[in-house]
C-alpha cells in the first residue's frame, strides 16, 4: 500500500506539473505594457512554489513508503519534534512568502498607485446587464450628462447608457458597443454599472476591474500590440452573465482617428 | 444507565458561602445540571457562558456599528450630476428615548437586587430543612417582578418612540440615518425581550417552587445580560446622538 | 483555567461523595426524548453528522447537474428538461450555499466534535445540554428553509453563495431573487444562531469541563482545533447575522444600505446611496475565518491520524497550537483579499495581501510537522491512515495555488477564474471533506460498535483521491487560461469554445468521482449492522474516547471520572511495555 500511494501521489505531481512547466493551457499572449511585469512575476511565483509542490508531495510519497510498517523495520522513533527545525523551516517559509509579496507589490504599486498619464485616451465604460458600452469624449475632451431617468437599455446606444443629449457637451459623444484604442497609447477607463456588480476583464492586457454600481472607478492600462481582445464579464452579474462580453479592437492611431470620426459623422 | 454510580474524589475549595464548611451538593430536576453537582461550579459554569455568548452578541452590534461608521461617511454617485454627495442626515431622537433610558437604568439597579434577593433565597433554602429558622425573611418585594415590568416599560417606551419617529415622518425607509435607528433600536429591543422572557421563567419557576439554587443561577446570569443590554443601549444613544 | 491539575485551584477539601445520592445524568426513556429532542451530545453529534450527510449528497447532485449542463447546455435532462442558464446560477448559489453551511460547517465541528470533544477531555456532557439541543434544531429548520427556496416562486435564488448586492438586493434583478433569495437569507440567518450557540457550548466545555491531569497542553489535537474553530464561529457569525439583517431589509424594507442608485431593465429602484462594497467587507470578514473553521477541524484529525497510524508521538505540539492559533488570529486581518478587484483602495489590497502571505506561515509549518511525523514512523495504511495521507496532499495542493491569489497583481488575471475555483474546491471541497471521511472511518468503530469494510474504504478511497484531482488540478490551467467562473456555459467567447475539451474531461471526472461516493455510502450503512465487531480500541490510540466502552455509555465513562497523567501522543515509548501508552495510565509517565 505504501509503494502505490508514493506511485499515484508522484504521479499525480509529475502529470500536474508538466502541464504547467508545458503550459498545454497558458495565460494569453500579453498585449498590454504591465503584461510583461505581471507574466514574469506570475513565473517566478509558478517556479518557487512549484518547487515546494512538488518536494511535498514528493516527500509525502517517499515516507508513505518508506516508513511503511513492516516486520524488518525499527521501532518508530521516539521523538516530539526538533524546536531548531521549526525556527529553520518557519524562517524560511517567512522569507519566500514575505519576498514573493513584496516584489509583486512593486508592479503592483506602479500599476495602481498612480493615476492614468495625463495624455491617456479616457473610454468610459458601462456595464448593464448583461452589455457593455463604451463612451468617448469626442472633440471636446468632456462626457456629457447622463440621466438615470433617460435609461433605456433595449434602445441600444446612447439611451442605453441614458445620455442627457441636451448638455451640450452630449453632442460630440461616442457611444459604441465595441471598445476601440489606438495602440500604444494608455487609456483611462472609468468603469461604470447601472444595476448589479459587472467586472471589465480583458484576459489580452492581463486588465481585470470590477464595475460597481454608484462608483466611477478610474483604471488605465496601455495596449501595446494591435488586435482583436475579448472582454469578459468576470462578475457574476444575472442569467445573462455568460454571454455579457464584447470585443477591444487595438488599432493604429490613423485609424482609431478615422473610426472615431466616422462615428461622429453617424451622429448628424 | 439509569443512576449514576460513581465514587468520585472531586477537588472542590470554596463554596457560595466563602469557604466555611461544606454544602451538600444540589441538584435541579432532571435534564441541565451543566455538568456538575456543585453550586458554584454551575454559577461559574453559566457565568462563562453568558460571557463567551455576549461576545457573540456584541459582534452583532460592533458590525452594526462598523455599517454605521461607513454609511455616514460614504459618499454617493450622484449619477445625473456626477458629483460625489454626502446624504446624511441625522435623525432628531425624541425625547422620549432619555425617558426610556432612565427606566433601563433603574430596571438596572432593581436587577441587581433581584439578582442578590435570589442569590441569598438559595443559600437560605439550604436551611430551610432546619427547624426554627426562618428561611424567608426578606420576600417584601420581589425584585424580581420589577425588573421584569420596568424592561415591559421600557419596551413599550422604545414601540412609542417608532410611533413618535413615524409620525415625523422618519420611517425604516426615509434614510440612511432613520434606517439605522430603526435598526439598531429595534436589534436592542429583541435582545432586551429576550432578558424579559429569562426573567418570566425565572419567576415562574418560584412561583412553582422550583429548586431555589437553579433560580439564582438563572436570575444571575440574566442579571449579568440585563447590565450588559443597559450598557448596550446607553452606548447605541450615543451613537445615535454623537457619533456624526 | 490553564494550569495542569484541569481547571481547579490548590486543593482545600475532597469531598467523596455516596453513589446513591447522585441521580446524575439520568439516562433518557423513551424515543421522543433519548432520539429525537436529546440532550446528549452524541445523539445530537450523530444528528448534525447525518444532516450533513444528506446535504453532501444534494450538494453533489446540484454539482453534478452543473457540470453536466456545462457541456451539453441544449441538452434536455431526465424529469428536469432543459436546464437554462438562470436555473444553472441557482444550483450553482445551493450547491456552495448548502456544502460550506451544511456540510463543511457542520459535520466537522457539530456532528464529530459534539461527539467527542466531550469525551476526549474527560466530560460527561457538553456543559449546556439543552442549548446543544436546541443549536441542532435552529440548524435543522434552517437547512429546510434552504431547501425550502427550490419550491417557492421563481425558485431558488441566483446570486451565488456570496450573495453580493445589488444582485442580491433587488427583486427584479434576476428571477429566484424574489422569495427564494428571502429564504436563502433567513436560512442563513438561523444558521448563525444555531452556530452562535454551538460556539458557546465548545468554548464553555474546553475552558471549564476538562478532567483533572488534562491541561490544555495535554489535549489532543482535535480539541484544540474544536476550540479555536468554536472561537472563529462565535466572533464571525455575528457579522454574517448583521449582514443579513441589512440585507433582508434592503430586500424589504425599502432601506438602502447596499444599493445605490439602480437602474435595472430601465426601471429606476428606489434605492439611493448604499455600498455594495459594504456588504463584502461584511460578508468577507465572516467569510474568510469561515473557511478555516471549515479546514481547522480536519487539520486537527490529521494531527491526531497520522500520530496514530505512525506510531509515533506528532512532531511539534508546542508548535502546531501556536499555528493553529496564529491561524485563527491572522484569520480576521486577511479577508479583503477577496475584494481585491472590487474598487477597493489598492493601499488597502496591499496591507490585507502582505497578512495572507503571512497565514500562509503556519499552514506550511503544520504541513511540515505532518510530514515529520511521518518521518521515522511505522506506518498503518487502515483507511482512516489513507484519508489522512490523502489530506496531507491535497492541502498542499490547495494551498500551494494560495500564494498566486495572495498577490494582488497576480489575481488580476485570476480573479473570479477557474483557477480561484480550482483552489477552494481543492481544500475545502476535498481536504476539508477528507477530513469527514477520515474521521468517519476512525471513530465509527467507536460509535456503532462495529467495524467498517477495509476493502470498500479502499476502493472510495483511490476513487475520491484520483477522481477529485481529476476534476479540480485542471481548473488551474482553466483559470491561468482566463476561464471564468459562474458562467453557465462556455459557447459565446471563442477562448471559452476552445477549452471545452478540458471542461469535458472535468464533467467526466465528476461523473465517476460522483458515483464513487456510494461505494461509502453503502459502506457506512451496511456495516453499522453487518460490519465486524469492533473491540474497546481497535486501532490502539492513546486518547480518552478509546478507554471507554464501545459505544460510549450516556455519561461516556460509566460512572467513572477519568484522570490524565500523559499527553495524547505517546507512542512508542522507550521502554513501555507497548508501542502506546492510555492518557489515563499512570504507570507509564511519558515526558508530557
Amino acid at each position: 500500500m505504501g509503494l502505490v500511494l508514493l506511485l499515484v501521489i508522484w504521479l499525480i505531481t509529475f502529470i500536474s506539473a508538466y502541464f504547467f512547466i508545458a503550459k498545454t493551457w497558458w495565460l494569453p499572449t500579453g498585449a498590454s505594457a504591465a503584461a510583461a511585469g505581471i507574466d514574469h512575476h506570475f513565473t517566478t511565483t509558478y517556479i518557487l512554489m512549484g518547487i515546494v509542490f512538488v518536494a511535498a508531495q514528493v516527500f509525502l510519497g517517499l515516507f508513505a513508503w518508506k516508513y511503511r510498517d513492516r516486520a524488518a523495520a525499527s521501532p518508530a522513533r521516539y521523538s516530539h519534534g526538533n524546536n531548531t527545525l521549526e525556527i529553520v523551516w518557519t524562517v524560511l517559509t517567512l522569507i519566500l512568502f514575505v519576498g514573493l509579496n513584496l516584489m509583486s507589490s512593486s508592479i503592483w504599486a506602479s500599476e495602481r498607485f498612480r493615476p492614468a498619464e495625463p495624455g491617456a485616451l479616457q473610454v468610459e465604460v458601462t456595464g448593464m446587464q448583461f452589455a457593455w458600452y463604451f463612451r468617448y469624449t469626442g472633440a471636446d475632451g468632456k462626457f456629457g450628462a447622463t440621466k438615470p431617468e433617460l435609461i433605456d437599455p433595449s434602445a441600444g446606444g446612447e439611451s442605453a447608457i441614458g445620455l442627457d443629449t441636451t448638455d451640450p457637451a452630449s453632442k460630440d459623444d461616442v457611444v459604441t458597443g465595441t471598445m476601440y484604442a489606438p495602440v500604444n497609447r494608455e487609456v483611462d477607463v472609468i468603469l461604470r454599472a447601472h444595476d448589479v456588480i459587472h467586472s471589465f476583464f480583458v484576459p489580452s492586457m492581463r486588465f481585470k476591474q470590477d464595475a460597481v454600481p454608484g462608483l466611477a472607478i478610474h483604471m488605465h492600462f496601455t495596449p501595446i500590440t494591435a488586435g482583436d481582445y475579448e472582454i469578459a464579464c468576470a462578475e457574476l452579474c444575472g442569467l445573462g452573465h455568460y454571454k455579457m462580453h464584447g470585443m477591444l479592437k487595438v488599432v493604429s492611431q490613423e485609424e482609431f482617428d478615422k473610426w472615431l470620426t466616422a462615428r461622429e459623422a453617424e451622429k448628424q | 444507565m439509569a443512576s449514576y454510580t460513581p465514587t468520585v474524589s472531586i477537588d472542590d475549595p470554596r463554596t457560595s458561602t466563602g469557604g466555611n464548611g461544606v454544602l451538600p451538593p444540589a441538584w435541579g430536576g432532571s435534564g441541565d445540571n451543566f455538568g456538575s453537582p456543585f453550586f458554584d461550579v454551575r454559577l461559574r459554569r453559566a457565568r462563562l457562558g453568558l460571557v463567551v455568548g455576549l461576545t457573540g452578541i456584541a459582534m452583532i452590534f460592533i458590525s452594526f456599528t462598523s455599517a454605521y461608521v461607513v454609511r455616514q461617511g460614504l459618499p454617493t454617485l450622484d449619477p445625473r450630476t456626477n458629483v460625489l454627495l454626502h446624504d446624511w442626515f441625522p435623525v432628531p431622537l425624541p425625547r422620549l428615548l432619555l425617558i426610556n433610558t432612565g427606566v433601563l437604568l433603574i430596571s438596572s439597579v432593581t436587577m441587581e437586587l433581584a439578582r442578590r434577593q435570589a442569590a441569598r433565597k438559595a443559600a437560605l433554602a439550604q436551611l430551610a430543612a432546619v427547624p426554627g429558622v426562618w428561611a424567608d425573611a426578606d420576600e417584601r418585594v420581589s425584585w424580581l417582578a420589577l425588573s421584569a415590568v420596568l424592561g415591559l416599560s421600557f419596551l413599550v417606551g422604545q414601540w412609542m418612540a417608532w410611533r413618535e419617529l413615524g409620525a415625523n415622518g422618519f420611517h425604516v425607509s426615509s434614510s440612511p440615518s432613520s434606517s439605522f435607528v430603526y435598526l439598531l433600536t429595534g436589534m436592542h429591543g429583541v435582545h432586551l425581550f429576550g432578558g424579559v422572557v429569562a426573567l418570566l421563567t425565572a419567576g415562574v419557576a418560584s412561583m412553582l417552587r422550583r429548586p431555589a439554587d437553579s433560580q439564582s443561577i438563572v436570575v444571575d446570569v440574566t442579571g449579568w445580560y440585563w447590565h450588559f443590554m443597559a450598557f448596550l443601549w446607553v452606548y447605541i444613544l450615543c451613537l445615535l446622538e454623537f457619533v456624526h | 483555567m490553564a494550569d495542569g491539575t484541569g481547571g481547579r485551584e490548590t486543593i482545600m477539601a475532597t469531598r467523596e461523595i455516596a453513589a446513591h445520592e447522585i441521580h446524575a445524568h439520568a439516562a433518557p426513556q423513551g424515543f421522543i426524548r433519548k432520539w429525537v429532542f436529546s440532550l446528549d451530545h452524541k445523539v445530537i453529534g450523530l444528528q448534525y453528522y447525518f444532516l450533513a450527510l444528506t446535504a453532501v449528497f444534494v450538494g453533489m447532485f446540484l454539482s453534478l447537474l452543473m457540470r453536466i449542463h456545462l457541456i451539453w447546455p441544449n441538452v434536455p435532462l431526465p424529469l428536469l428538461g432543459e436546464i437554462k442558464p438562470e436555473t444553472y446560477l441557482s444550483l450553482l448559489t445551493m450547491h456552495g450555499t448548502i456544502m460550506v453551511f451544511f456540510v463543511l460547517t457542520t459535520a466537522p465541528q457539530g456532528g464529530f466534535g459534539n461527539y467527542f470533544l466531550p469525551i476526549q477531555i474527560g466530560a460527561a456532557d457538553m456543559a449546556f445540554p439543552v442549548l446543544n439541543m436546541l443549536s441542532f434544531w435552529i440548524t435543522f429548520i434552517g437547512y429546510i428553509v434552504m431547501l425550502s427556496a427550490f419550491l417557492v416562486v421563481g425558485g431558488a435564488p441566483l446570486h451565488g453563495w456570496t450573495g453580493y448586492p445589488p444582485l442580491s438586493a433587488l427583486q427584479s434583478a434576476g428571477p429566484g431573487e424574489g422569495a427564494g433569495a428571502d429564504l436563502w437569507v433567513i436560512s442563513i440567518a438561523l444558521f448563525c444562531v444555531g452556530a452562535l450557540m454551538s460556539a458557546l457550548n465548545f468554548i464553555t466545555t474546553t475552558l471549564d469541563m476538562r478532567a483533572k491531569g488534562m491541561s490544555m497542553m495535554r489535549m489532543p489535537l482535535t480539541c484544540w482545533a474544536w476550540f479555536i474553530t468554536a472561537i472563529l464561529g462565535l466572533l464571525a457569525f455575528g457579522v454574517l447575522f448583521s449582514a443579513g439583517i441589512l440585507l433582508l431589509l434592503d430586500r424589504n424594507a425599502g432601506t438602502s444600505f447596499f444599493v445605490p442608485l439602480v437602474v435595472v431593465n430601465g426601471q429606476l429602484a428606489a434605492h439611493k446611496g448604499g455600498s455594495p462594497l459594504l456588504w463584502q467587507h461584511l460578508f468577507w470578514f465572516f467569510g474568510h475565518p469561515e473557511v478555516y473553521i471549515a479546514i481547522l477541524p480536519a487539520m486537527g484529525l490529521c494531527s491526531q491520524l497520522v500520530s496514530v497510524f505512525s506510531r509515533k508521538p506528532i512532531f511539534g505540539y508546542k508548535a502546531m497550537v501556536y499555528a493553529i492559533l496564529s491561524i485563527g488570529l491572522l484569520g480576521f486581518m486577511v479577508w479583503g483579499h477577496h475584494m481585491f478587484m472590487s474598487g477597493m483602495s489598492p493601499y488597502t489590497a496591499f496591507a490585507f495581501s502582505v497578512m495572507t502571505m503571512a497565514i500562509g506561515v503556519p499552514s506550511a509549518i503544520k504541513t511540515f510537522n505532518w510530514l515529520g511525523t511521518l518521518w521515522g514512523g511505522r506506518i498503518r495504511f487502515y483507511s482512516p491512515m489513507l484519508f489522512a495521507i490523502g489530506f496531507v496532499s491535497l492541502f498542499v495542493s490547495g494551498g500551494i495555488s494560495g500564494p498566486f491569489l495572495a498577490q494582488p497583481v497576480l489575481d488580476i488575471p485570476l480573479h473570479d477564474t477557474y483557477f480561484v475555483t480550482g483552489h477552494f474546491h481543492l481544500i475545502m471541497g476535498v481536504a476539508s471533506i477528507f477530513g469527514i471521511f477520515a474521521a468517519t472511518y476512525y471513530w465509527f468503530p467507536k460509535m456503532f460498535g462495529r467495524m467498517m469494510s477495509e476493502s470498500l474504504a479502499r476502493w472510495h478511497f483511490w476513487f475520491t483521491f484520483i477522481g477529485t484531482y481529476a476534476i479540480f488540478m485542471p481548473m488551474h490551467y482553466l483559470g491561468m487560461a482566463g476561464a471564468t467562473r459562474r458562467y453557465s456555459q462556455f459557447t459565446e467567447l471563442a477562448y471559452l469554445r476552445d477549452l471545452i475539451p478540458l471542461q469535458k474531461f472535468i464533467t467526466y471526472a465528476a461523473i465517476v468521482t460522483i458515483a464513487g461516493q456510494f461505494i461509502f455510502l453503502f459502506n457506512l450503512f451496511w456495516s453499522m449492522k453487518y460490519g465486524k465487531k469492533a473491540n474497546d480500541n481497535p486501532w490502539e490510540a492513546t486518547t480518552l474516547e478509546w478507554t471507554t466502552a464501545t459505544p460510549p455509555p450516556h455519561d461516556n465513562f460509566g460512572g467513572r471520572t477519568p484522570v490524565v497523567y500523559n499527553g495524547p501522543y505517546e507512542y512508542s515509548v522507550p521502554g513501555a511495555p507497548r508501542d502506546y501508552v492510555m492518557q489515563t495510565d499512570p504507570t507509564t509517565v511519558a515526558a508530557h
